[in-house]
Order: C-alpha cells, then sequence, then structure tokens
C-alpha cells in the first residue's frame, strides 16, 4: 500500500510538468490548447529514440523539451497568424503530430528497457521534489518579469496589453511554446519511467492535465501565481493518488476505473463550493441576528442600557 | 482558509484509504519483503490442494480477443484444480487503453505480495517488468514480438523472472498467404486495413509483405488511426483490391463488423488473421483461438504455481495449434467458390470448416 503510494507520488511529480503546461495555457493564456495529446508522446518518442541510438539521456531529454517547444509554436502560428479558432488549431495539431511521433518513432513502441536513462540512474521520488520545485520557481520568477507579465495580461485583458505596445501574437507563442515544451519534457520522462514509449502514450493527457490543475486550485486555492503554480504541482499528485486509490477498491469491476476516478475527482471538486455555499449561508444567518438585534436595541433605546448597569 | 483546504484534501485522501483497506485486507504493510518465487512447493512433490494462490492481472484494454485471452487463462487454471473462490484470489486490472492508468496498475501490482503476476498485451507486460523489482514470476501473453519488446532478451531461455507467450505464429501469416496465392489465383492485390499506431499490426504486416513478395502479390494499406474510420478504409479498397486482409489490429478488430459488410455487398473474399473473426464472417484464416493462447499461458502458470517450476526455464511460446479456418457461410456471401482443394488445406476439418 505505502509502496503504491509512493508510486502515485512519483507518478505524479513526473506528471506534474505536464500539469504546470496546462497550467499556462488553460489559466493564464485562457487558451484551451488540445495539442498536448500529441506533444507528450513526441516528447516521448525524442527520448526513446534517441536513448536507443546511444546518445545521453540527459541530451535526449533536453532535445525533447525542444521538440515539444517547436509544436507548440506550430499551434501558436496556426492560431494567431493563421487566424484559426484556438480550439481548433489544436486538435489539428494533435492529429498531424500523431503522424508525426509515429515517424520519429518509426514504430509503434519503443523500448528503452536495460539502457541507461535519467530515471535508471537515480530514484525519481529523491531527485524530482528538488527538480519539479525548482522548475516551479523559475516558471513564478519568469512570470514576474516584464515579459510575463505581458503575457498573463495576454491572458486577461488583450486589449489593454496592446494598448501598450506589446504584440500578443507574439507572447500568445510564446506561452503555448513553453506549456508544451514543458508537457514533452514530461512525456519524456514517463517514457523513460516506464522504460518504453507507445504511440498511444498521450491520449487523454489533456484530460488528465485539466483535472490536476482544477483539483489543485479546488483543494489549496490559486490567490497568486506562487499558488497556482504549487496547486498544479500538489493536483497532479493527488490526481494519481486517486488513480492509485481508485485500484484498490476491491468490489468494483475493472471496467469501472475511470467511472470511479471521475466521480472522486467531482467530489474534490463540489465539496468546497458546498462548504462555501453552507459557510455563506451561517455569515448570512449571523448578519441578521446582529442586524435584529440591533433593530431591537434601537427600539428599546436607553432602557437596556440602564438595566445593564 | 488555506488550511482548511489542505485538511480537506488529507481527509478525503483518508477517506479513499479507508475505502480501499476496508476492501483489502491482505497487503496491509506488503512492499520490501517479498517471498522468492521459487518457493512455491518443491520441484518434484506437487503442491497441497490446501494452498491458496494470488494472482495479479493486468489487461490492457476490453477487447474479445484479449478478454478471451483471460478467459483461457483461468480455464487452463482451473483445470489443474486452481479455481477462483476456492485456492485462488485473482486481482484482475484493466487499463482502458490509457498508458497513464497502466503505469498506475504496475505499480499496485508491484507493491502488493502475489505468487504470479500476468500482463495482457504489449504495454502491461512493459510496465510490469519494469515496475516488479523483486523475483516474483511475470508471465505476458498476447505480446507479438518480445524481442523487440524488450521484456526477455531470449525467447529459447529466458533466464530471470519472466517468460510468456507471443500470439503470433510467424509461420500463419506465411501460410495464409501461400493458401491465399494457391486457391485464389485471381488475387493479384490484397488490401489491408491497418492502424499504423499498433505494434503488433505493424510486425504483422511486414510478415505478410514478405510472403506475398514471393508470389507477385501486391499489398494495398488503408490506414486508420480508430476504430470508427474501418469502415471508410475498407470502402477505400473496393475497385483497389481483389481481396481484403486485416492482422491482429486490436482498432481494427473492433470494427470488423463494418469490413464484413463491406466485403459482403461487393463480393470480396475478405481473411483475417485470428479465429474468432472467421467465426464471425470473414472467409479463411491460419490461426487459432485466442481462448487457446490464453489457456497456453495457463498452463505455464500452473507449471510456476504448482510444480514449483522456475519460470526462467519455461522457453517462450509461440501459438503450436495452426490450422486453415475456413467459413463456408461467409464464402457463398463473398461469392467464392469453395474447391475440394480449399477443404484439403483444412487438417481438422470437424471442427476447423464452420458451416
Amino acid at each position: 500500500m505505502v509502496d503504491s503510494l509512493l508510486g502515485a507520488v512519483e507518478l505524479g511529480l513526473l506528471y506534474a510538468f505536464m500539469a504546470l503546461g496546462v497550467y499556462i495555457t488553460f489559466r493564464i493564456l485562457d487558451f484551451p490548447d488540445l495539442t498536448v495529446d500529441g506533444s507528450f508522446t513526441t516528447g516521448g518518442a525524442i527520448a526513446a529514440v534517441m536513448i536507443v541510438h546511444g546518445y545521453s539521456p540527459w541530451l535526449a531529454t533536453l532535445a525533447a523539451l525542444a521538440g515539444g517547444m517547436i509544436a507548440g509554436l506550430c499551434t501558436g502560428l496556426l492560431h494567431t497568424k493563421g487566424k484559426i479558432n484556438g480550439l481548433l488549431s489544436g486538435i489539428l495539431m494533435m492529429i498531424a503530430l500523431y503522424s508525426i511521433n509515429l515517424r520519429i518513432l518509426g514504430k509503434p513502441n519503443v523500448s528503452v528497457m536495460g539502457e541507461d536513462t535519467l530515471t535508471s540512474l537515480v530514484r525519481p521520488l529523491y531527485v524530482m521534489p528538488v527538480i519539479v520545485i525548482i522548475v516551479k520557481v523559475l516558471m513564478d520568477l519568469f512570470l514576474r518579469t516584464d515579459l510575463g507579465l505581458a503575457l498573463r495580461a495576454t491572458g486577461d485583458n488583450s486589449r489593454m496589453i496592446r494598448s501598450f505596445g506589446v504584440n500578443t501574437d507574439n507572447t500568445t507563442i510564446l506561452g503555448i511554446s513553453l506549456s508544451n515544451g514543458l508537457v514533452a519534457l514530461s512525456g519524456a520522462l514517463i517514457a523513460q519511467y516506464s522504460s518504453f514509449a507507445d504511440a498511444s502514450m498521450g491520449i487523454g493527457m489533456i484530460v488528465i492535465g485539466l483535472a490536476s490543475v482544477i483539483i489543485g486550485e479546488a483543494i489549496f486555492g490559486s490567490g497568486s501565481v506562487f499558488r497556482a503554480t504549487l496547486a498544479a504541482v500538489l493536483g497532479s499528485i493527488v490526481y494519481r493518488i486517486v488513480v492509485a486509490l481508485a485500484l484498490r477498491v476491491d468490489w468494483l469491476d475493472a471496467s469501472d476505473l475511470k467511472l470511479i476516478t471521475a466521480l472522486i475527482v467531482i467530489v474534490a471538486l463540489v465539496f468546497p463550493s458546498i462548504r462555501r455555499h453552507y459557510k455563506q449561508r451561517n455569515s448570512a444567518r449571523k448578519r441578521t441576528a446582529a442586524l435584529a438585534q440591533q433593530v431591537m436595541k434601537s427600539q428599546k433605546g436607553g432602557a437596556a442600557d440602564a438595566k445593564a448597569r | 482558509m488555506k488550511k482548511k483546504r489542505i485538511w480537506l484534501g488529507i481527509s478525503l485522501c483518508l477517506m479513499l484509504v479507508a475505502a480501499g483497506c476496508g476492501s483489502n485486507n491482505n497487503n496491509s504493510g506488503a512492499g520490501a519483503s517479498s517471498a522468492p518465487a521459487g518457493t512455491v512447493g518443491a520441484a518434484g512433490t506437487a503442491a497441497p490442494d490446501t494452498k491458496t494462490y494470488k494472482i495479479a492481472v493486468s489487461q490492457y484494454v476490453e477487447h474479445p480477443s484479449l478478454d478471451a485471452t483471460y478467459d483461457g487463462i483461468i480455464a487452463a487454471l482451473k483445470d489443474a484444480g486452481i479455481e477462483e473462490g476456492k485456492n485462488l484470489k485473482i486481482d484482475f486490472e484493466n487499463a482502458q487503453a490509457d498508458q497513464a492508468n497502466n503505469l498506475s496498475i504496475a505499480q499496485k501490482i508491484a507493491s502488493e505480495k502475489n505468487d504470479l503476476v500476468i500482463g495482457i498485451a504489449t504495454p502491461p507486460a512493459q510496465a510490469l517488468v519494469q515496475a516488479i523489482k523483486n523475483d516474483t514470476p511475470i508471465l505476458f501473453a498476447a505480446v507479438t514480438d518480445p524481442l523487440d519488446a524488450k521484456v526477455v532478451t531470449n525467447l529459447e531461455h529466458p533466464g530471470g523472472n519472466v517468460s510468456g507467450a507471443s500470439d503470433t505464429n510467424p509461420e500463419a501469416i506465411t501460410r495464409l498467404m501461400d493458401f491465399i496465392a494457391t486457391q485464389f489465383p485471381n488475387v493479384k492485390k490484397l488490401g489491408l486495413i491497418i492502424n499504423e499506431g499498433e505494434p503488433n499490426a505493424v510486425v504483422m504486416a511486414d510478415k505478410a509483405k514478405a510472403a506475398l513478395d514471393k508470389h507477385g502479390i501486391e499489398l494495398v494499406k488503408a490506414p486508420i488511426t480508430n476504430t470508427s474510420e474501418v469502415k471508410q478504409a475498407a470502402q477505400s479498397l473496393v475497385g483497389r483490391a481483389d481481396a481484403l486482409y486485416i492482422t491482429l489490429d486490436n482498432s481494427v478488430v473492433s470494427g470488423v463488423d463494418s469490413i464484413i459488410q463491406v466485403a459482403n455487398e461487393n463480393k470480396l473474399p475478405f481473411f483475417s488473421s485470428d479465429r474468432d473473426t472467421v467465426e464471425k464472417g470473414a472467409v479463411a484464416t491460419v490461426g487459432f483461438k485466442y481462448y487457446d493462447h490464453g489457456y497456453q499461458v495457463g498452463q505455464m502458470a500452473v507449471d510456476v504455481l504448482k510444480n514449483g517450476k522456475k519460470i526462467g526455464d519455461l522457453p517462450v511460446t509461440v501459438q503450436q495449434k495452426l490450422d486453415v479456418i475456413l467459413n463456408l457461410k461467409a464464402a457463398a456471401a463473398q461469392g467464392v467458390e469453395v474447391t475440394d482443394a480449399m477443404k484439403a488445406a483444412v487438417t481438422d476439418q470437424a471442427n476447423d470448416i464452420i458451416q
């Protein structure tokens, strides 16, 4: 039990980069980017193929990051310069990447079993927290620079930031590119961790990414950028723990797995809003009571005061 | 406020742990300490029937062939007196075609104590071999190319703690192509509906092409990326091919009904790679039932569990029982005249000629 929970934390940390990537597009740019399903596999494919060909896993992982950034760049160009609707440009890139990924892999499934990989050199559980925190802090710092602020403003109020002379096309392209770079990095690490890259490994990734971001926000809040990126990382871990636990519910059939995962996520999301609702009702009641008291006081006038003395 | 949120998260997790543990009373504190696999009854002496076995199975997706494989495994165990509910506890998991779940399942299985672990299809086999660090025996089923997937390094003598069965007998494809070339002289172009994203399909298509080249028959491919595109791909081959062929391609096999429809409407003989599809309405194949394939893996499991054999000493098996399987009803629907020579090619005529 403890072992598989640790494993879930490990997986969550490896998927955390993807959650951060999805946070950039989904929350900062307000851009629903479906490229993720393709670029995740791109990262895994580049890393696996390079490792099999004898390159160092460090170089392979960096190349995967670059590959993901190029994929994001293409989506950004389609959307900004090609004036294609955001959702559609992501979808187009996603289906184009399916074929491109097969080209990169050369066959549908490339195994790196027995090769030296980043995750075989050292157990990810010990180093990943540090690396994830470093990446998260770097991202926080970047979002505080002028360029980062312009990026955030692009999602919030593009008209305003354009009036300040910022080219929102460029900030959009940069954001999507960064996001998919992080996603591909995640894919590269997962491919090394699971010892194979598969043409179907990215399918459903965007759902996991969104779930991670939203669960994180529901549980850990999203008041500031610092908090929101932390929430994305923790949300990714919580999501993997949820799946690990869903697998342990014995009286359910194997075919119920996705349903259970969905239900648990729904509970996590609905619970805070129910609590908020009751809180509001309580505070409303208190206020009504307080007001009523005041009214009573003012009606009784000074008599009550005199009694109190 | 923030503190409360974190408490909420923690309590949610605790609730789940309770749900998980409440129904799972056999693995508290399982993990690092695992009994070596070789201790299941000394060689030569059959283990007493009082022993309870615990096995875990990870299947990649709900799919007719893979489901039949699982049924075959269970049947072989049952025939050896290892039966669920009596002396066998099975933890069956299905990743529902999701790689991330596939990894989580492998981790979960690795964290528990099992006498034996089985992976059905390539991705679960790979994930289990990677996740299980102790010497729990791992069997794989329905893996097309175990060497390419790197789940074993040697087919004859795998060593280590992994062995299993490959679901292709390279001979099967060659024999089917020979059968088509000799019995269907009109077929000059064979249309193949294929998902190039599936490892097993690509391996088999290459073998088929090599065999067809010898007969001077051209292989025309119609690619798909998911099951919903199968019918369109089949229709695109009408006029471009003289017959249709599919490999053990999961997404194509799932949409096989639409291929049968197209084949019947256009009088194109349709050849498959598995018996189940011939029973459904393909004209012929050289193959086997996935149930038999599973049964073979189940027998390997019995060898490991009951007969005290070391898994590393069991060679990786290919499907043994191969035969031409012919469907007469489908032949009539697809305008094929069944000759005596075709029937003569079938060894086990009682079982393998489907009326």
